[in-house]
């Protein structure tokens, strides 16, 4: 049994989501063109998150993925979340103060974000009030803090990131009345979730990246050829640094148990998330809230474990690293992915399928035989490899569905097989998750002739 | 690397073989180690200047020089046989749907077999076969026509099923085949070396052959060929050539005045592999498979497999020269539904190694014929190119025709159909062209059905009614530019499809086109038939009657007002054009014939009519729109419209007069119809073209006018057995052969052209005849229908072939035209054509194979006009292109 072409499509286009940004929005000529983004469950329910939004008070637009863990909760909790407490970090002393009045007076509230939002990504209402209390504490910190100083775009990510970890795990500590939120908040805190957010504002692009997502740049070299440049750094077992940091952070007695498999404490890939207060607390606070938590948390085998040579936490930070790039003319866009792709396709695949396919030129490399021994049936197969090529990029409207379908159906030649995508699309989802992971991708386009004429006046 | 390889196997032979030519044109084929001799000097006259070193060039040297002309001069820009030439697939296949064609192709597949021995030059001839397959009814439908075509000439040719396919060429995945079409003589040769055969020939005959000379322009002095300028100096000339191939249209407009060749190159695609493990035998048949749109020949123990793609890339446009055809990119991915094509036909070939895929510019043409003959406006100046990618297959006897047409002024073979003058400067649009070869190359393998249209380059020329007909649903057809309404689809019912149509059986149109007729026959239609091609000729004494007394037949010394029908004929007698004269004045006569005569008749009046500044000679087509009023109540609407009496007392047969109509004036009103039909041709100055025809449209309501088209027309003309020039009438057709004796005035007083072969035929008889067919026991719903080119048989004996029919909605019958021979049983010698002979016969007509039994008439059923007939006014016309 094999699903035809439209049921194929059906599936992949069912999370799809464009957002065109409008050329002149009454302040700036944006520097971003638009961005289509698509998830692919693997998992029922999937448990990577996405998020794109506008800054209003502040120039700028965030786009983010989050891969969720043990659960979706606290990814989704940061997909909701993270922005705002971006977008707070940005604001200058009078507005916060502007916002805090309104709030304290009861009027109408200046609007912060304006969300680009597919219909399936949703908003949890029941925690709204929560969330909200949250943040104000937040804000209210910050004008408290007044330092005066124009606001650092890297410190004020960092800063969102920390406070908005940090604020999961009070909530999980202090507890709701509402028992529905008691558990959502403990769900959020025992889940966890990656991140990895970008920030554009003209040609001043940062990427803040905690967990194993990337981000990525696709330049169109001179040649009309494209490449890819990194723009995040995966935090896990894989990265040097990163198993060079964790262990400066705890004493040389554990060196052996802190990585182990790959993982940290032989148990989580990503080596920096949001949540996962397992990896968090110390015993006692984990053995303590879980005892004084609903049932539901007490029943689940999974929160009351705790992490074997679990001596000295924290272990985890959400603390994100901060890339800045300035971009140029040849920097056409910026794939954020959560590593369901990156684990499939290479980074340069990537830049070239997704250039090739905004640029709507197909220029595939003509085929000389040469000196080569090729047989006709070689010749044959590869030249359908070919058409096909160019046709599914007929087929799809969205850049971020594009990448999907070579995701997942691509085969030997890099060319997009219909079997085999028909075959990992009908997988039960029990087994799904076993071939491939949930994938989350966002891709930016950016406009060339803004970025040029930015450079010019500079 | 092919290319390579058969350049230098023929450089091997050529050194070999003729020292003594290499010598004297200085050629440079030699190796690295030999200084090059300077090139021979030109000659500084020559009688026959050819530009072209290819197949063509060569094969016209050769026969040139054959019919004992020597003083020719032959100029190739690059090497001899270095252009498509080269790169030429080798093929020799004789399975063409157009009979000239078809003549061409035996012909050159017979020079092709005895070159080798007559020149010594070893040109790699090998009598292989060919198979054309089908994949479906239709496609066996059209090689079934083509093999009874095949048949009656003589070449063996067998239809045969898929299992028999398999027998001689195992290979060959059958499992989708209806049948196939075999056809044992067909061949392949090396063009290259048969190129440089017949170079060797004509050499030796006397032709002179010059490589690496090109010819910049030709120069024309008063209409005449007067020599070349080339870039190592000038040749005086009396005749050139121009074979140039792709580069022929740019070498046609090289010169002060343009000759126009409407040729186009595309890119062409075909693949060499390496041998097979058992490598294939050099004698195993080529496949043609045109649904796959592909053929495959053996090559060298591999196989060479080419096709014409539905998207072919034209190039050129912008008429870029070089001297050789460097080797084009080669586009795999272009090549990828050919290469699809031809591992569904051999799957066994999929580990068969590529060698190289090989991209040769090929040449087509407007409607897919190849174009021969003397330019239009340059006496002297011949063409041969534009074969559409069968140079090969049609060069021997192209070649042949063309030395003909120098030598005796005429080719042995009505090869109108190719001839030049068939396009005017119109075609020449390089855009048209592109447009056009886009498509008429993938028709190289597409069905063709009777009465398929052109669908690019169409409403270039067009009546200034074209907007109102379409909008009354006029499907469309094209003539020489000219768009014509092929029939009306009544408002409310269904579109047709245009696939429906696509059919060798009863096509859609068929209730639509028969209404109209009904209506012709009881009530009046209105038929726009602008695209006539109309002259007026007059002069300030009698010089223009006296001119066309002695180039008509008929004559042309009638009352000012008579409307005469008359053969213009050559001085063998035959048509070389048929139309319609009205004597508007003592000193001027305005003739209308054929749309596609424009051009021919042009040219043939202006090489005829002295140099005389009081003769006028005007073509004034482009000024009047043609509405023909068909129906008996034609004369009630004119009549109405004009307050003029129109009958017959007032307005006979045969008439011309100017008058009014509704408003306008000066409306050329003749009482002609072109259909035996009664009812009126107006010719309206075009600015009053749509107040007549609304009028016209107004007024004839209460008659119940309506709109008609050509296939109405068409039926009409059939079923009363009128000839027309084009499709059943040519210029070795006589107006003796065709029953036209009474539009012959031999004893008018005064000689004419062809006056004495009719006068011997007359007294001697004819040795074919223009024969009426009526089909018997064929049914029109169930029967495949005839077309034209459908072989007739006498007694079980083919005599000839038809050359036009129709469905006559009056006798329910299909009716066939077409000429009658007399073969003699033992020789084959044509003997005379008897009015007994043609009625003593039981007649079959050959439909794909399937025979009709068919009644002969040698004249029209009386009961089919309306009315009365009389011997000398009795219209007999018609010349609705098809």
């Amino acid at each position: 049994f094999y699903l035809t072409p439209p049921q194929v499509n059906s599936i992949l286009k069912a999370n799809e989501y464009s957002f065109k940004v409008p050329e002149f929005d009454g302040k700036n000529v944006s520097s971003v063109l638009g961005f289509d983004s698509n998830q692919l469950p693997a998992n029922a329910p999937i448990e990577d998150r996405r998020s794109a939004a506008t800054c209003l008070q502040t120039r700028g637009m965030l786009l983010g993925v989050f891969d969720g863990h043990a659960g979706c909760a606290c990814a989704q909790a940061v997909s909701e979340r993270l922005f705002y407490y971006i977008a707070v970090s940005l604001l200058p002393h009078e507005t916060l103060l502007e916002i805090e009045n309104a709030v304290e007076s009861g009027r109408a509230l200046l609007p912060i974000l304006q969300w680009h939002k597919h219909p399936n990504d949703y908003f949890s209402k029941e925690a709204s009030k929560l969330y909200f209390n949250s943040l104000r504490t937040y804000w209210q910190e910050l004008i408290d803090l007044n330092s005066g100083e124009t606001t650092d775009v890297r410190e004020a990510l960092i800063n969102a990131f920390k406070r908005l970890d940090s604020d999961i795990s009070l909530e999980a500590q202090v507890g709701d009345p509402n028992s529905f939120l008691n558990y959502l908040v403990l769900r959020v805190a025992f889940s966890g979730s990656t991140a990895c957010v970008a920030h554009v504002d003209g040609v001043d692009l940062h990427i803040a990246n905690t967990g194993d997502s990337r981000a990525m740049l696709g330049v169109q070299e001179e040649d009309g050829s494209w490449s890819a440049v990194n723009l995040s750094y995966d935090h896990n077992a894989q990265n040097e640094h990163e198993v060079e940091r964790v262990k400066m952070e705890h004493p040389k007695s554990e060196e052996k148990s802190l990585v182990k498999q790959d993982r940290l404490l032989g148990l989580l890939m990503p080596f920096r998330a949001f949540g996962d207060v397992k990896f968090k607390w110390s015993i006692e606070l984990q053995k303590r809230v879980v005892e004084s938590g609903p049932d539901q948390l007490n029943d689940n085998e999974y929160t009351k474990f705790i992490p074997p040579n679990y001596h000295t936490p924290p272990y985890l930070t959400a603390e994100p690293e901060v890339i800045h790039h300035r971009l140029r003319p040849q920097d056409k866009f910026l794939v954020l992915a959560t590593d369901g792709l990156w684990e499939t396709m290479h980074r340069q695949d990537v830049a070239r399928i997704v250039g090739e396919y905004l640029t709507g030129v197909h220029h595939q490399q003509p085929i000389a035989v040469g000196g080569y021994k090729v047989t006709l049936g070689q010749m044959h197969g590869l030249l359908t490899e070919r058409r096909a090529r160019i046709s599914s990029v007929f087929e799809d409207q969205n850049a971020a569905t594009h990448l999907i379908r070579h995701a997942v159906g691509n085969n030997e030649f890099g060319t997009v097989d219909h079997e085999r995508l028909s075959k990992m699309l009908s997988l039960p989802e029990e087994l799904a998750r076993m071939y491939r992971d949930d994938i989350t991708i966002i891709v930016v386009q950016f406009n060339s002739h803004v970025i040029g004429a930015y450079q010019n006046e500079e | 690397a092919a290319g390579m390889f058969l350049r230098l196997l023929s450089d091997i032979q050529w050194r070999a073989a003729h020292p003594k030519w290499r010598r004297m044109t200085g050629s440079q084929r030699s190796t690295s180690t030999t200084a090059e001799p300077p090139p021979a000097s030109l000659p500084a006259q020559a009688q026959v200047v050819i530009c072209g070193g290819g197949i063509l060039g060569t094969s016209v040297a050769y026969h040139l020089s054959k019919m004992g002309w020597k003083d020719i001069v032959l100029l190739e820009q690059g090497r001899l046989a270095a252009g498509t030439t080269r790169f030429c697939a080798g093929i020799v296949s004789t399975a063409r749907p157009v009979s000239i064609e078809l003549k061409m192709a035996h012909y050159s597949n017979k020079l092709y077999q005895q070159l080798e021995q007559e020149t010594g030059v070893q040109t790699g001839y090998m009598k292989t076969g060919s198979i054309s397959l089908a994949q479906t009814q239709d496609r066996l439908i059209s090689l079934k026509r083509i093999a009874s075509s095949l048949n009656v000439m003589g070449i063996p040719c067998e239809i045969i099923s898929p299992k028999k396919v398999l027998q001689l060429h195992p290979l060959i995945n059958i499992h989708d085949l209806v049948g196939a079409m075999y056809v044992p003589e067909d061949a392949l040769v090396s063009s290259a070396n048969v190129s440089l055969a017949l170079a060797t020939a004509a050499s030796r005959n006397g032709v002179q052959i010059h490589e690496r000379t090109s010819v910049s322009h030709v120069t024309i002095q008063k209409g005449q060929v007067t020599g070349v300028e080339t870039d190592r100096g000038r040749i005086q000339c009396e005749y050139f050539v121009n074979c140039a191939g792709q580069w022929a249209y740019e070498l046609g407009h090289s010169g002060e005045e343009p000759v126009h060749i409407p040729v186009h190159a595309c890119e062409h695609f075909y693949l060499l592999t390496h041998p097979l493990q058992k490598p294939l035998s050099n004698s195993l048949p080529t496949v043609v498979d045109p649904d796959g749109r592909i053929y495959i020949r053996n090559w060298q123990g591999g196989i060479l497999s080419g096709g014409f793609e539905k998207n072919p890339k034209p190039l050129f446009t912008e008429g870029r020269n070089q001297l050789e055809i460097q080797n084009l990119q080669e586009d795999w991915d272009h090549f990828g539904p050919l290469l699809s094509a031809l591992l569904r036909r051999m799957p066994g070939l999929e580990a068969l190694q590529i060698m190289q895929l090989v991209n040769c510019p090929e040449s087509f043409t407007p409607d897919m014929r190849c174009i021969m003959g003397e330019s239009p406006t340059a006496r002297g100046y011949f063409v041969l190119a534009g074969m559409n990618s069968a140079g090969l297959s049609y060069g021997g006897g192209a070649g042949k025709y063309l030395a003909e047409w120098i030598v005796n002024g005429y080719p042995s073979e009505n090869v109108w159909p190719l001839d030049l003058k068939r396009f005017g400067t119109l075609q020449s649009s390089r855009t048209f062209l592109r447009h056009r070869v886009m498509e008429v190359m993938p028709l190289m393998c597409d069905l063709k059905v009777p009465r398929w249209d052109f669908q690019t380059g169409r409403q270039l020329r067009t009546s200034p009614l074209y907007d109102r007909l379409d909008a009354q649903g006029a499907r469309w057809m094209e003539k020489h530019g000219f768009e014509r309404v092929k029939y009306f689809v009544p408002p409310g019912s269904d579109l047709l499809d245009l696939d429906h149509s696509k059919t060798f059986y009863k096509p859609d149109w068929f209730d639509i086109v028969g209404s109209e007729v009904k209506c012709c026959k009881e009530a009046v239609c209105v038929i726009d038939m602008s695209s006539f091609t109309k002259f007026e000729i007059s002069s300030t004494g009698d010089q223009a009657l006296e001119n066309l007394q002695y180039l008509f037949s008929n004559d042309l010394d009638v009352p000012v007002g008579h409307v005469v029908h008359t053969g213009m004929l050559n001085e063998k007698g035959g048509y070389e054009n048929d139309c319609s004269i009205a004597r508007l004045s003592k000193r001027s006569f305005f003739m209308i014939s054929p749309t596609d005569q424009q051009v021919h008749c042009w040219a043939w009046l202006k090489n005829h009519l002295p140099d005389d500044s009081n003769l006028v000679l005007e073509d004034v087509t482009w000024k009047y729109t043609a509405l023909n009023l068909i129906g008996p109540r034609a004369v009630d609407v004119l009549s109405e419209l004009s307050y003029a009496p129109m009958t017959a007392e007032h307005f006979p047969s045969l008439f011309c007069k100017e008058m009014s109509v509704g408003y306008a004036n000066g409306i050329r009103v003749m009482s002609i119809t072109h259909t035996g039909e009664p009812g009126f041709v107006l010719y309206i100055p075009i600015e009053y073209a749509l107040h007549v025809y609304n009028e016209v449209m107004n007024m004839g309501q209460k008659y119940g006018i309506r709109n008609a088209g050509y296939y109405a027309l068409r039926s009409l003309r059939i079923e009363k057995f009128f000839a027309f020039w084009g499709q059943d009438l040519d210029a070795f057709t006589t107006p003796m052969e065709c029953g036209r004796e009474f539009q012959v005035k031999l004893d008018k007083g005064m000689e004419f052209l062809g006056q004495e072969v009719l006068l011997e035929q007359k007294q001697n008889g004819v040795y074919k005849r223009f024969t009426m067919f009526i089909l018997e026991d064929h049914d029109t719903d169930m029967d495949l229908w005839p077309w034209w080119g459908e072989p007739i048989f006498r007694n079980g004996r083919y005599v000839g072939k038809t050359t036009s029919s129709a469905y006559s909605y009056t006798l329910e019958r299909h009716v066939c035209l077409g000429f009658v021979h007399h073969f003699d049983e033992k020789t084959g010698e044509e003997l005379v054509v008897t009015t007994d002979f043609i009625n003593q016969g039981e007649y079959e007509i050959d439909i794909a194979g399937q025979r009709f039994q068919a009644k002969a008439k040698l004249y029209p059923f009386s009961s089919l006009f309306a009315q009365r007939r009389r011997k000398d006014e009795v219209e007999l016309s018609g010349y609705q292109g098809e």
